[in-house]
């Protein structure tokens, strides 16, 4: 509160001229200078790049004009224009690209939160070697992700894969080895390992906020005969309901834009049924090397997600008022 | 409103000019003449690895330092990188001074303005342009424009059979299509894991490449006077599907080939003795020799076209250029160093381990020991070849249509069928991304 305080006083120096500039003199900057490096920092990296790719998107930045940025002709909104006309094959294929990501998105979100739930769970009691499992189940999380996405790539080879000689040959499950990383499949496939891969996480922060909820409150429950289910319905969850709120919005658009994933999977030979679209993004910019189109596209993922966001957070936020 | 807009636009594009500027006036030493001169070279990927490709080179231009005073820092990068390394030095400025580039991308690049045109001045500097072989320096860069690029290393596809198989199914290297397809069929026997044809069907360069040359065989161009995509001609369509059949009807290739994003798998399945026959360029020999498959077990033959065909090409002129970044420090060095590697000694140092055919007039082919498929290449590199299209747009061809055949393959592969209609839609719809990308 102080570091606000001091710089809305000197804005009314108009007022009270002589108090104003007295109480300036004693170290008003430092609050400016404390927060001047994270200022900058956050400019830097977030705000200067978002502006210019909003700048980007109205440009016809094509190959022609690639190394000399500032010949591009202007483009209006002829990349919005593009990227959403839905008769036409880009707009087309972004549509596509965008529901398969949000089906990818729900899908992960939802099971990554009931594995990392149950774990949570049924970690909260302590018994022996507990730590064993829970260092055990946060491995996907801590490997680098292009070891551990890799890894699966080898695993979901049709071939060679440890997949298919598991289900195939050694359980019988079916004749005809299937793909798993082309054709529809390939969704299944990266389902499955971005599930792998983010379910930890939710395991981490839900074990991280149980261990908030006081033991006699579930003592007292049980006092009362409410078994398990109901102690988790009516404890646990709205116990652990801020920590919720948090994680189910940053898994969310973690997972939207979700690129390491299908990016190491497939490599450069993506299925349709796996173009997630900030791979879908990068593809346009980068092998057509059209980045206004692909500005103009990444600026139409960013309103998306914060409309979704504003949403969330609306929606959360009166429910939590009128609790 | 709108002021704060402009003022914020304003500031960023300040920004970033000034970051740029202060980018291109830090990077690189300030030029100075002989001694303290280093280049910086980007090398593709031409031996069997990087590794390979390092042990190669480095030698060579260890020579043109003692021999100039001039160092070359070298780095070999795959081919898989290759091109967004270049678009990234492109974008940034920040990039080597002498770099290779796939030949075809010679005009896609070429409009970027990144690279030095050689002009009279910087042909004379380099050797001239007479000494190199025409076809290949045309694809240098547009017609009628001076070149960003010349020629490095020549290559060309060949179609690759084995020896003892065709022997013991008492069968001739084919010379028509339908022998080729008769010949695979005759040694497919899916029982055994033997197919006639590994195609590295899941890979958009090699993928392309033959729609391409089937077009061509069929007489259909994929880009029209104008630089616009006509990927919906008859002969186009009609090319891609005779390719995508080997799977699909004649089934004479591994479905699991679907997943082949490389060359190097159907190599090795070949020199494994696990297919008949591939189609490669002839850089493949080192690969099959260090699969340990002797040079002498394999013949090759030109890609053969339909005994009806329109024309028998049987490649494009496939190849390595040499470009120079425009804004290099060094330009008479690099100059140099491009005249040197280009000079006919280096050319045939380099010409057996990356397997590459002679770029240069009166140049032999030494890429390998065997005199019959060096003049079989030799034939196909200069009377069966035919340029990709010299147009800005021609890397667009090659990422979409190459993209949209390795999704026509996979529908093949999984159990799907791909219709003539299929292949007509999905051209559409590459097209349809190229007019769009052109912008």
């Amino acid at each position: 509160m102080a570091v606000t305080s001091a710089p809305s006083t000197g804005a009314e120096t108009g007022a009270r001229p002589a108090a104003g500039r007295a109480r300036r003199r004693q170290g008003w900057w430092l609050p400016y200078v404390l927060l001047a490096p994270a200022v900058l920092l956050e400019l830097f990296i977030h705000v200067v790049p978002m502006l210019t790719g909003i700048w980007m998107s109205f440009l016809q930045l094509t190959k022609f004009f690639i190394s000399d940025w500032s010949a591009a002709p202007w483009a209006g909104l002829r990349n919005y224009q593009l990227s959403l006309d839905f008769d036409a094959a880009v707009g087309r294929a972004l549509l596509e690209s965008f529901l398969i990501t949000c089906a990818y998105a729900v899908i992960v979100v939802s099971v990554s939160w009931v594995l990392g739930m149950a774990a949570a769970v049924v970690l909260q009691r302590s018994f022996r070697r507990r730590s064993v499992f829970r260092t055990l189940f946060l491995v996907p999380y801590a490997l680098p992700v292009y070891t551990g996405v890799i890894t699966w790539n080898f695993m979901l080879q049709r071939d060679t894969g440890v997949i298919n000689h598991l289900l195939g040959d050694n359980l019988g499950l079916f004749d005809e080895k299937p793909f798993w990383l082309i054709g529809s499949n390939a969704f299944v496939s990266l389902l499955v390992v971005a599930i792998w891969r983010m379910w930890p996480f939710a395991f981490l922060m839900l074990m991280a906020g149980l261990q908030s909820v006081p033991h006699d409150v579930y003592e007292a429950s049980a006092m009362d005969g409410a078994r398990a289910f109901r102690q988790w319905r009516s404890i646990t969850l709205p116990m652990v309901r801020p920590v919720n709120v948090v994680l189910v919005l940053v898994m969310f658009l973690w997972v939207f834009n979700d690129f390491n994933t299908p990016y190491v999977l497939f490599g450069t030979a993506q299925p349709p049924a796996g173009d997630l679209i900030s791979f879908h993004i990068y593809n346009a910019s980068f092998l057509t090397w059209n980045f206004g189109l692909g500005s103009a596209m990444s600026v139409l993922l960013l309103l998306f997600l914060l409309l979704v966001t504003g949403i969330y957070l609306a929606v959360v936020n009166r429910r939590s008022q009128r609790a | 409103m709108r002021t704060r807009t402009l003022t914020a636009t304003a500031a960023v594009t300040a920004l970033l000019l000034g970051a740029t500027a202060a980018c291109s006036s830090g990077s690189g030493e300030p030029s100075s003449e002989g001694g303290d001169v280093t280049l910086t070279y980007w090398a593709s990927n031409q031996g069997t690895s990087l590794d390979n490709d390092r042990e190669v080179l480095t030698p060579v231009l260890d020579a043109f330092t003692a021999e100039t005073g001039i160092k070359v820092e070298l780095e070999a990068i795959g081919w898989n990188d290759l091109q967004t390394r270049i678009q990234t030095a492109v974008t940034s400025g920040q990039g080597p001074d002498v770099v290779n580039i796939g030949n075809t991308w010679a005009v896609s690049l070429q409009v970027t303005g990144a690279f030095l045109p050689f002009g009279d001045a910087e042909m004379e500097a380099i050797g001239g342009a007479d000494k190199f072989v025409r076809t290949a320096l045309e694809t240098g860069g547009a017609e009628g424009s001076d070149p960003t690029s010349v020629p490095l290393y020549g290559l060309a596809y060949g179609l690759y059979y084995n020896k003892a198989m065709f022997a013991d199914a008492g069968l001739e290297p084919p010379t028509t299509w339908e022998e080729m397809v008769s010949a695979a069929q005759a040694l497919t026997d899916p029982a055994q894991d033997r197919y006639g044809f590994a195609l590295a069907a899941g890979s958009y360069t090699e993928n392309n490449h033959f729609a391409f040359i089937n077009a061509a065989q069929n007489g259909a161009e994929v880009f029209d006077a104008e630089g616009n995509p006509t990927f919906t001609e008859d002969g186009v369509v009609e090319g891609i599907m005779r390719y995508l059949d080997l799977m699909q009807t004649d089934q004479v290739v591994n479905p699991s080939n679907a997943q082949y994003d490389n060359g190097s798998f159907a190599v090795t399945d070949f020199a494994n003795g696990k297919v008949a026959m591939i189609l490669n360029q002839n850089n493949a020999n080192a690969t099959i020799v260090a699969n340990g498959m002797a040079d002498d077990a394999y013949g090759v033959v030109a890609f053969p076209a339909p005994a009806d065909a329109e024309s028998d090409v049987a490649s494009h002129v496939a190849g390595i250029n040499l470009s120079i970044f425009a804004n290099t420090e060094h330009e008479d060095e690099s100059l140099q160093f491009v005249e040197y590697m280009t000079s006919p000694e280096v050319q045939e140092q380099l010409g057996k381990p990356f397997a590459a055919l002679p770029v240069l007039n009166d140049a032999e082919a030494v890429f390998t020991d065997n005199l019959e498929e060096a003049a079989t290449f030799t034939e196909i590199y200069n009377t069966r070849s035919k340029p990709l299209p010299l147009v800005p747009a021609e890397d667009q061809f090659e990422t979409t249509v190459g993209q949209a055949m390795n999704e026509m393959f996979a529908t093949i592969a999984t159990g799907g069928t791909v219709t003539e209609d299929d292949v007509r839609a999905a051209m559409q719809t590459a097209q349809d991304q190229v007019a769009a990308s052109i912008g």
